[in-house]
């Protein structure tokens, strides 16, 4: 029952793989990567249920919070090109567009 | 009452996986991005909790549910959220969509406005 499950996340993760590498605009790359993370989150625990050791369900929960901080992040470096920017830097390039 | 519970969770495990194919095929085969949100959309919301649901009921009462229900949580939370930051960055960058004819898209400006 498992082992179905997580050979159809696995298909999956290999079909948003397809669109991460072909994806024309890099919009469809960065869906793409989160969605393979969101699969990634799925495919960890499910596998420590396959093999009895739920405790990998702490490295799921740390993989979400890295996905989500992951593409905020790289959307956030696609629009200023920079990751340290102060929030009233932020603010002042806002005002300038 | 195990057997019951195998075969709920079985059956929700089959139903999320169908939504999780459905949603990824989605993903590769529409036309273009603002399309192949909402099947991503499919996949992050639906597909994910269904999965998660079939895991809870595997576990039963103990740690491992609550681990799951904070991952469920956090899921439902932040998948909408950084879907919404992507189709947001694509806009505000000037990506048309495909299938709308050139006379019907509204121009580009006012997007930083009255925003934030």
């Amino acid at each position: 029952m498992f082992i179905g499950a997580t050979a159809a996340l696995l298909v999956a993760m290999l079909l948003a793989l397809v669109r991460a590498f072909a994806g024309p605009s890099l919009f469809d790359r960065v869906l793409a990567v989160n969605s393979f993370g969101t699969k990634t989150v799925l495919l960890i625990g499910l596998l420590g249920f396959l093999t009895e050791r739920p405790e990998f369900l702490d490295i799921a929960l740390l993989y979400a919070l890295v996905n989500f901080i992951g593409t905020i992040a790289v959307l956030k470096f696609f629009r200023y090109r920079n990751l340290g920017l102060s929030s009233a830097e932020v603010a002042r390039r806002e005002e300038a567009e | 009452m195990e057997l019951i519970l195998d075969i709920a969770s079985g059956a929700l495990l089959a139903v999320g996986s169908f939504f999780i194919l459905v949603g990824t095929l989605g993903l590769v085969r529409l036309p273009d991005f603002y399309t192949r949100l909402h099947a991503a959309g499919i996949t992050d919301t639906l597909g994910a909790e269904l999965v998660l649901i079939a895991m809870m009921l595997q576990a039963g009462f103990s740690l491992i549910t609550v681990k799951l229900i904070i991952i469920s949580m956090f899921i439902f939370f932040t998948s909408p959220t950084a879907t919404h930051a992507v189709a947001n960055a694509a806009r505000t960058m000037g990506l048309r969509p495909a299938l709308v004819p050139e006379s019907d898209i509204q121009p580009p400006s006012g997007i930083g406005e009255g925003k934030r």
